[in-house]
């Protein structure tokens, strides 16, 4: 009776796990996927939890509260925290398939060594090298995005780097083979304990190459690991359930990771081994260029008598937490009849869709807020582009520029607007070390300073206060 | 034999059908390759972390393998993989709710 129950508990998630991410396709009925995620989780576990076999409820019920009381927290982070979550959230995905690979494994091993099929024992393979080295993975990545002091932000490189990241691999996987061979014999154990630390050291070895603007993609990596992890262990544990959850969040990490690596014109071989961020080449610009800097007040009027205004928002955006006083200007514009949008590139921020969120929280309507494809046609009739801490995605050195790291990346098309405003912190060059040649376009203008109080100063004098 | 939620609780323990299991795998591949892509570009922040809670439902093994009548260190492993998992689970869900109501048209 409680089998067919599970039965159909676990078809009936299957069902509402497929239509919440139906549901996503559309802001108006995303909501509902919440409701049907939620729904589908606690039928699931519920009729797990009254099988007969389930005697320590104790210990299950502990689990839970514990889970609870950190993941309450961690749900309410400042959403220019999100990334750093995210990967976090990989790191306990991958964690929770790997522990319950190593406790099966043992089980087995102990009790009923016959049931260690080579079928079997490949899945339990796969399930603890995909879970540990999700795990290291995503808790190194998250620590970057974090910022926390001793690890490095920076690609850290050394000679060799590949062959020591494929040798690791390489044996944690020469090992599983023998071990599938031979599950029973007397050294299994020490190689399957092996396997999982040279997991684990991969997941170190294979993000501490990789630098700030490749996370978007490295996150979308890390999302399908996490989800083929669970997979594995629907194979292990003999659950379709569970393979099926796996594969809707493993598919939906590759497709991320599609869009991301075609946002970057790159490969995913060449976001795992390239390093990007090592390479300090600059642009060849003909002449040198001066900047042109200009006025708050000047930047202003310019942005008053525009018709047409196109924001592109980057990662600097958030770091100055600049999102607020945007929305002030999105409104002193729009209240003067200036049509305002946002153009957002696929690869803005620290993950996917990261803009798009920070703006929507700043209570920006979502229908001015742009895809790339879709603004870049109507940027010349735009009057004015205005740059807020965007740099290599409104490069122009992407078009031509052969020797340079983003050469081939699809760009947002700021310079063929009528006028450039761009806010920028410093001279420095952008995260990928390249000049921008757009800020020494004719018509472009500089405006020099923290986006966040620029763009108050831009406001101020919108509304007539004039400064300070 | 730990069975997850599709097993069968007792008795002896029968040869697992793998070849299904790969299918069903390979259908939900393409299932979740086509609903995924029809989704809303602006919503791939929430789109990540709602995924990241649906996965979490290896909540499902972890909880037999806490609380069924094994050895006690097989048990601490299964709990600590049932708390990583109700981690994602209460953290994925209110997360991609909060950023979710914050998508307004007007």
């Amino acid at each position: 009776m409680t089998h067919a129950v599970a039965q159909f508990a676990a078809v009936l998630a299957t069902v509402l796990f497929i239509f919440s991410l139906y549901w996503m396709n559309d802001p108006k009925t995303a909501r509902h996927a919440v409701v049907a995620g939620v729904t589908a989780m606690l039928v699931a576990v519920l009729a797990t939890w009254i099988q007969p076999e389930i005697v320590h409820h104790g210990w299950v019920v502990l689990a839970i509260v514990a889970g609870f009381i950190v993941g309450v927290p961690l749900s309410r982070v400042p959403l220019t925290a999100v990334p750093q979550r995210t990967a976090l959230s990989h790191a306990f995905g991958g964690l929770a398939a790997g522990l319950v690979g190593v406790a099966e494994y043992y089980l087995w091993l102990g009790e009923r060594s016959a049931q260690l099929t080579p079928f079997r024992m490949s899945a339990l393979v796969a399930e603890v090298i995909l879970g540990f080295l999700t795990f290291t993975g995503s808790l190194m990545a998250a620590g970057k995005l974090q910022e926390v002091k001793w690890i490095p932000q920076r690609p850290v490189t050394y000679p060799g780097q590949n062959v020591v990241n494929i040798g690791v691999l390489a044996i944690a996987v020469a090992l599983g083979v023998l071990i599938v061979v031979h599950p029973t014999a007397a050294w299994s154990g020490h190689a399957f304990r092996a396997i999982a630390g040279l997991a684990l050291l991969f997941g170190v070895l294979l993000i501490i190459p990789i630098g700030g603007a490749d996370m978007p993609t490295v996150i979308s990596i890390l999302n399908s690991y996490a989800g083929l992890s669970a997979v594995a262990m629907g194979f292990v544990l003999d659950s379709k359930l569970l393979v099926t959850a796996g594969a809707l969040d493993g598919s939906s990490g590759l497709i991320l990771s599609i869009i991301m690596c075609r946002a970057m014109n790159r490969s995913f071989s060449n976001v795992l081994f390239g390093a990007f961020g090592t390479v300090r080449k600059t642009a060849a610009i003909g002449e040198q260029k001066e900047w042109k800097q200009e006025t708050v007040e000047g930047a202003a009027q310019l942005l008053e008598q525009a018709s047409r205004v196109v924001v592109i928002p980057g990662y600097g955006m958030a770091v100055a937490q600049a999102q607020h006083k945007v929305r002030e200007l999105y409104d002193q514009l729009t209240k003067r009849g200036v049509t305002v949008q946002f153009a957002i590139h696929p690869v803005a921020g620290r993950m996917p869709g990261h803009m798009n969120v920070l703006l929507a929280e700043a209570n920006i309507p979502y229908t001015a807020l742009v895809e790339m494809d879709d603004i870049n046609p109507e940027m010349p009739q735009c009057d004015v582009a205005l740059v807020i801490g965007a740099n290599d995605v409104v490069n122009p050195a992407a078009r031509y520029a052969k020797d340079t790291p983003i050469y081939g990346m699809p760009i947002i098309d700021a310079d063929k607007a009528k006028t450039v405003l761009a806010i920028k912190r410093s001279k420095n060059p952008g995260f990928a070390g390249i000049d921008n040649e757009l800020y020494v376009q004719d018509n472009t203008w500089m405006l020099f300073g923290d986006a966040k109080t620029v763009v108050g100063d831009l406001v101020k004098q919108l509304a007539g206060g004039g400064l300070h | 034999m730990i069975q997850g939620l599709d097993g069968a609780p007792q008795g002896p323990p029968l040869p697992v059908d793998y070849w299904s299991m790969l299918f069903v795998f390979v259908l939900a591949t393409f299932i979740g390759l086509g609903v995924i892509r029809r989704v809303s570009r602006l919503l791939y922040t929430p789109l990540m972390s709602l995924t990241n809670a649906i996965s979490a439902i290896a909540v499902v093994g972890s909880i037999v393998v806490a609380g069924a009548d094994y050895p006690r260190v097989i048990r601490i492993l299964g709990a600590v993989a049932l708390f990583a998992s109700m981690t994602n689970i209460v953290s994925g869900f209110l997360i991609t709710d909060r950023m979710l109501k914050m998508f307004k048209k007007q």
